[in-house]
């Protein structure tokens, strides 16, 4: 079978070639190349800057040792910590209360309509450096307009970032993304056809009806994708950063934020490094599944 | 579409060449250093005294250009290893002393030598300063800058609270840890609310915590980070007693302001504490005085010199201290080094020889009274800086010169930042140190003492 194409085959080989060398040198490169480095002992300072050894499989073995594994501040309750962040940030937070939103949409007037669109995408637009400074002043003991509001009702002012910094990042990644699994869910709820609710209306169906037997299992297939998508955001951001520097004691000290202290605050590129294969290994898993549900998902539409 | 790639080319090539006067070199400095900001009046010298003399010297040939660095010390030195590693950043960087084994063996500088030759043999300004000056910017012999001076460290006291807990500021100096702490109970007890004893620890304080902290206390207790033969102590009664001092005071009784500790403007924190008399009696390096609480800048005390008085810190007991001392402190010495990639490699060194200039150097005392590397600069007539010189010089001792202590020096401020939060006994943080120490330096080269 002769198989058509616009273009003749050294024509395509060509101007493919230019976009080949830049993936090449800037993304398979480097990524060999972390691989390669999370063997060494490589550092930017010291010794080693120069002359790394090759330490083989002993910078895995740190991030994995069973008597620092837990500690504050080590490898392990960074991924712990990172699970519970994602679970609470993006599985309940953003996912959930992103699915509420976008039900509660669908039987409000176009205006309001439009108007909470709006705002949530003005959320989920604006730099993460403007939002970052903006919730820092938010949540500031002494001058927040959090603690304001809280003394006005006659409640104590809490000190936020230090006393509860996990919650406060938590309430952060919520804050900012939900508005994209709003957006996807009530996009995907506006294809289902109206007759569908009508008849449930006829039938006399609550609105909790209406969304475990109609709504829901019609979007199942958005909710897989907003799932996989957001835990993957999620799972790499880095701007609660901004907010706690990872600290007080490393209470906030995500992955990300553990891989940026170990590579470029301690300089320790070795061990840094394979903290990012580590991550980057997870991160495939994520991508894996997602392929193979998105593969699924077609062959179920093309059956 | 060949032509217009043709233009495209050609646009390109001009603006790459005509962009930068054929003629001209250009010339940049870089310091923690920021007009009525950190450092100010070192901002205000290079840009009103330095920059303006080396051109007229130079003529309009060379442009000189300062990039005020308003961030951290560790933002400084984390651009400074990233810039340097890939042959970017400025040709003149401000340094603080104790990073130079480290960059030097990670390949980050060269000496000042090997950079522009025979004109550093052949400069006037060594005869004038002293070996132990230019050891501040050297390692293993071979100088790679040149420091603006030394300092030293004290308990910085506000006179008007002391008086007012009906202790007499003028005689006040405490002999013993145990009379520094009472003194700071009894101003806790007059005012509940305040912070009256401050000494840093933890991460975001960064070498502010390893120096004006860690140090100031461990000497006292009749050791060092590292022993005679250089070998790091990782356990010790020393380092307990140390970690001890901070639970009482962040922990236990609350005499220090603990959320400074943990918060990323922790140190500012403490100044404004110090400026708004919440903070009776604070440990700094003399640079407190100079620069922090001179006249004009954020923190600036009013009244500074009737409010402001200074202690030297006691040791642990009497006689107790390192080398059997009763009293203790710790210098350490900042400047500039040239950057190893610079394109102007004389030029660069001609800089840096003229910012230290017996003129230039006179100059600066005008913005920072300060007691300078060069012995013909005379000291300026700031009594503070005579009697703390005169009282603490004797009594000094500096960091170890190694490429490790960098790194060292992180663990120390994870290590004090555990006890301050309350998250780990002083026993489990020294432990944690211990393991952190031994991988980073290798078993071989620590030492325990219990």
């Amino acid at each position: 079978m002769k198989s058509f194409s616009l273009l003749s085959r050294g024509t395509g080989v060509a101007f493919l070639t230019p976009a080949g060398l830049l993936i090449g040198a800037f993304v398979i490169a480097p990524f060999f190349w972390v691989i390669y480095v999370s063997f060494t002992n490589r550092s930017l300072l010291g010794r080693t800057a120069l002359n790394p050894d090759f330490v083989g499989l002993a910078n895995y073995f740190s991030l994995f040792d069973a008597a620092t594994f837990l500690t504050r501040g080590e490898f392990g309750s960074s991924l712990i910590l990172t699970i519970q962040f994602v679970l609470l940030s993006a599985v309940v937070g953003q996912a959930a209360l992103g699915m509420v939103l976008a039900w509660m949409l669908q039987s409000v007037p176009r205006s309001l309509k439009h108007v909470t669109e709006a705002v949530a995408i003005g959320a989920w637009i604006l730099p993460e450096v403007v939002i970052a400074f903006a919730w820092f002043a938010f949540l500031d003991y002494e001058n927040g307009t959090l603690n304001m509001i809280m003394e006005a009702l006659g409640f104590p002012p809490g000190d936020w970032l230090l006393s509860f910094p996990f919650w406060a990042v938590v309430v952060f990644n919520t804050w900012r993304g939900t508005a994209f699994s709003m957006m996807l869910f009530n996009s995907a709820f506006s294809s289902i056809p109206p007759s569908y609710f009508q008849a449930a209306d006829v039938a006399g169906a609550s609105s909790w009806q209406k969304f475990r037997d109609i709504g829901l299992p019609l979007i199942r297939g958005h909710v897989v994708t907003d799932l996989i998508l957001i835990t993957m955001w999620s799972f790499n951001v880095f701007t609660p950063f901004l907010l706690t520097s990872g600290g007080p004691s490393y209470r906030t000290e995500i992955l990300p934020i553990y891989t940026y202290r170990i590579a470029f605050r301690d300089f320790d590129f070795g061990k840094g490094a394979a903290v990012g294969v580590v991550v980057m290994l997870i991160n495939l898993v994520f991508a894996l599944f997602y392929l193979w549900v998105m593969r699924r998902r077609a062959k179920g539409v093309a059956a | 579409m060949r032509i217009h790639l043709h233009a495209l080319w050609l646009s390109l090539a001009a603006a790459t060449t005509f962009a930068s006067p054929a003629i001209s070199a250009d010339l940049s400095i870089t310091c923690r250093c920021v007009e009525g900001g950190v450092n100010s009046e070192l901002a205000a010298w290079v840009k009103k005294s330095v920059i303006p003399g080396f051109t007229k010297m130079k003529g309009d040939a060379v442009k000189v250009t300062l990039t005020e660095f308003a961030g951290s010390d560790e933002q400084l030195t984390q651009q400074l290893a990233l810039d340097f590693s890939t042959g970017a950043g400025p040709d003149v960087a401000g340094f603080d002393g104790f990073l130079i084994p480290s960059f030097v063996e990670g390949g980050l500088l060269k000496p000042l030598d090997e950079l522009a030759g025979d004109a550093v043999a052949k400069w006037d300004g060594w005869s004038h300063i002293t070996e132990g000056a230019k050891a501040l910017m050297s390692y293993q012999g071979k100088p790679y800058g040149l420091s603006l001076g030394t300092d030293v460290r004290v308990i910085f006291v506000r006179a008007d609270l002391l008086k007012e807990a009906g202790i007499d500021p003028a005689t006040w100096q405490p002999t013993s840890w145990n009379e520094l702490l009472d003194t700071a109970r009894a101003l806790k007890a007059k005012k509940p609310d305040s912070f009256p004893l401050q000494i840093n620890a933890g991460v975001p304080m960064g070498e502010a915590t390893t120096m004006q902290g860690y140090w100031m206390a461990l000497l006292g207790t009749g050791e060092q980070v590292t022993d005679d033969k250089g070998r790091y102590i990782v356990s010790s009664q020393g380092i307990l007693d140390t970690l001890n001092l901070y639970k009482t005071i962040y922990v236990d009784e609350k005499l220090g302001d603990q959320r400074a500790q943990l918060l990323g403007d922790g140190r500012n924190r403490t100044f404004a504490n110090f400026r708004d008399g919440k903070t009776a009696m604070l440990l700094e390096s003399d640079w407190f005085y100079r620069s922090v609480t001179a006249p004009g800048s954020e923190f600036a005390v009013e009244d500074r010199d009737q409010v402001v008085t200074w202690a030297k810190m006691p040791a642990k007991e009497p006689g107790k201290g390192i080398r059997g001392q009763d009293f203790v402190t710790i210098s350490g010495g900042t400047g500039f080094v040239l950057n190893p990639s610079t394109d102007e490699k004389e030029l660069a060194w001609e800089l840096l020889a003229f910012m230290n200039s017996k003129e230039q150097l006179a100059e600066f005392q005008k913005y920072e009274p300060r007691i300078r590397i060069r012995d013909d600069v005379e000291i300026a007539d700031a009594p503070f800086l005579a009697e703390t010189s005169q009282a603490l010089m004797p009594l000094t001792t500096a960091r170890p010169n190694d490429a490790k202590y960098n790194a060292v020096s992180a663990e120390i401020q994870r290590m004090t930042e555990a006890v301050v939060s309350g998250e780990l006994s002083p026993e489990d943080a020294m432990s944690r140190y211990r393991d952190a120490v031994t991988r980073i330096v290798g078993e071989e080269n620590t030492v325990s003492l219990l």
